[in-house]
């Protein structure tokens, strides 16, 4: 990897929590010493559930928050040192939001534009072929608070891109969006890296939305990293793919399970009713030697080759499912 | 200087979204206007009590009360927009930008003195149909105290409100911080009639020596000390509430 675009070391973050009512004050550490690697022209998400810290370190990484403790470099920026050049680089769409109900989305983005310095003119020409790229030709002069939810969260998108930063910090962008609106989004998201090679840090609490979009994951839990890779090392370091056996009642699942077991060797297995549940390698080779040597002195009712997904990875590192989190 | 190219950017936006809702300006200088036509005329019953001292007009006492309360209410409640702002993510997505944080107070308060620049002429000029008598100089003087007021309670105000960032707890304690700086100013009465305790209470307020301020200029007393007195609080407000707030928009996670 080239010089890191994103570089943190240690990165912690500490609150002092008042005490109320039987509980005495005390210091909460949301965020404790991460490292951060990030190369340019990245899609990088991050993930982890609600709570993780994934917000307070963006925002530290954004000059948003003082870190309590490590250093960062953020496009060769010092983040502490150089918080104006870090705020140069960097794009920031925050999950709640960037614009004024009651203010034109046009000219919320010239303004944008203008704090950054940039000419009244450049800008006008800068976000109308932006709002082109993110299908939004038309919105120009409608107000933002009459867009839909998903033209809206792609105006944000619009208004952290329009000064053409290094680096865009996308935060939750397609939570509260409709299943179309979001692979739509992804879509948008994914071009504005190819097109200009703008590196991208995405944090998300959705499985399907880190899947889908990044080119590596950072897995964040209780404010430590508890994972990184791309997803398909992720997924591998769960142990393999899964195949499910469905006995015909729960009684013949053990000697399923037995013969099973005698087929492939002493793989990791597991019986949930009439289940069982076996860990191997890979599932689609292993399969078809399975039904072959196992003969016909088994009444299987049912088979099934399941690859881990992010949650079981997620599930593997922490110990939880991230859709605990969710309720 | 990119402070004052920012502050201009971020007052040419706010003042912009306030021109396309002019009814709350209008709704703001209702306030005063009201007071002018339904409670000024029993103030000029009790003028003729002499209450007020010899030779007074009862206009030139109620008027510089009516501008402080303006400069005061009018000013106090921007904080409730801020919140809204805050929630819409607007004051974060700035504060990400390069732009001096000052620049995004400052723009804003610049965007709410020249609001209540055009309310405190407004209400001069209606007062003078309803026969306020003052010298040219002294109402110029009672409209920049009430723009002066209101750079220093929006200011104050916007702080308030982006630490609180809740409408909830923003409300009660401004209705908790105005209501007696307002009774205890004198604005609707001369505290000259009140008992000794509430006049040293009011004393401790500084909108009272500012009240006290324009009224004298209102009697054609510029060298009067109580003039040069009100004068000087209202710069040292001034100072006081744009420091508090520029100091909010400066610190970390505001």
């Amino acid at each position: 990897m080239s010089t890191p675009i994103i570089d943190a070391r240690g990165l912690r973050k500490t609150y002092s929590v008042r005490g109320r009512g039987k509980d005495a004050p005390r210091t909460v550490e949301a965020v404790k010493g991460v490292d951060i690697t990030v190369a340019a022209g990245e899609i990088v998400g991050f993930l982890g559930p609600n709570g993780a810290g994934k917000t307070t370190t963006l925002r530290m990484l954004t000059t948003l928050l003082d870190p309590s403790g490590g250093t960062a470099t953020v496009n060769g920026h010092d983040l502490a040192k150089d918080p104006v050049g870090v705020r140069r680089s960097i794009g920031y769409v925050a999950q709640m939001g960037t614009t004024d109900p009651s203010a034109v989305a046009g000219e919320e983005l010239v303004d944008q534009a203008r704090l950054y310095g940039i000419d009244r003119g450049v800008a006008a020409e800068r976000g109308k072929a932006l709002l082109s790229g993110l299908d939004l030709d038309g919105i120009w002069e409608r107000k933002c608070g009459t867009l839909s939810g998903g033209q809206r969260r792609r105006l944000d998108i619009a208004m952290g891109l329009i000064h053409e930063p290094t680096i865009v910090f996308l935060d939750e962008p397609s939570t509260g969006l409709d299943p179309q609106s979001r692979a739509n989004l992804w879509e948008h998201i994914r071009r504005v890296r190819d097109d200009f090679d703008t590196t991208v840090f995405i944090t998300t609490h959705y499985m399907d939305e880190a899947d889908a979009l990044s080119d590596r994951l950072l897995v964040i839990d209780h404010g430590e990293i508890v994972g990184a890779g791309t997803s398909d090392e992720l997924k591998r370091s769960v142990g393999g793919d899964q195949v499910l056996l469905t006995a015909s009642s729960a009684d013949a699942a053990a000697a399923l399970a037995a013969a099973a077991t005698e087929v492939l060797g002493d793989v990791p297995h597991e019986i949930d009713g009439d289940v069982v549940r076996l860990t191997v390698p890979d599932g689609a080779s292993a399969l078809p030697t399975l039904l072959r040597e196992m003969g016909s002195g088994h009444d299987v009712a049912g088979v099934e080759v399941r690859r881990p997904t992010l949650d079981d990875v997620f599930l593997t590192m922490t110990g939880r499912s991230l859709r605990d989190e969710e309720a | 200087m990119t402070i004052a190219r920012d502050t201009w950017i971020v007052f040419s936006r706010a003042m912009r979204l306030s021109l396309r809702q002019p009814v709350w300006v209008v709704f703001g200088l209702l306030q005063p206007i009201l007071y002018l036509a339904l409670f000024g005329p029993l103030l000029e019953t009790i003028a003729d009590t002499r209450a007020f001292g010899e030779d007074v007009d009862a206009w030139q006492i109620f008027v510089p009360g009516l501008l402080v309360q303006l400069g005061l209410f009018g000013a106090s409640f921007v904080g409730f927009g801020l919140i809204a702002e805050w929630r819409a993510g607007v004051i974060e997505r700035m504060r990400v930008t390069p732009a001096s944080r000052a620049s995004l107070l400052l723009g804003r308060v610049l965007r709410d003195v020249i609001v209540l620049l055009v309310q405190g002429t407004m209400l001069v000029l209606v007062a003078l149909l309803f026969g306020l008598r003052a010298p040219w100089w002294a109402m110029v003087a009672g409209v920049a105290t009430v723009a002066l007021l209101g750079a220093c309670f929006a200011s104050l105000s916007y702080g308030v409100a982006l630490t609180l960032k809740s409408e909830d707890s923003f409300a009660p304690l401004l209705n908790g911080v105005a209501l007696p700086l307002l009774l205890l100013s004198g604005i609707l009465l001369p505290m000259s009639l009140a008992p000794q305790w509430l006049e040293t209470l009011s004393n401790l307020n500084p909108l009272k020596h500012v009240v006290d301020g324009v009224r004298a200029m209102f009697r054609g007393d510029l060298t009067d000390p109580v003039a040069l007195w009100g004068v000087g609080i209202t710069v040292a407000l001034v100072a006081f509430g744009l420091a508090i707030g520029t100091r909010v928009f400066r610190r970390e996670s505001a």
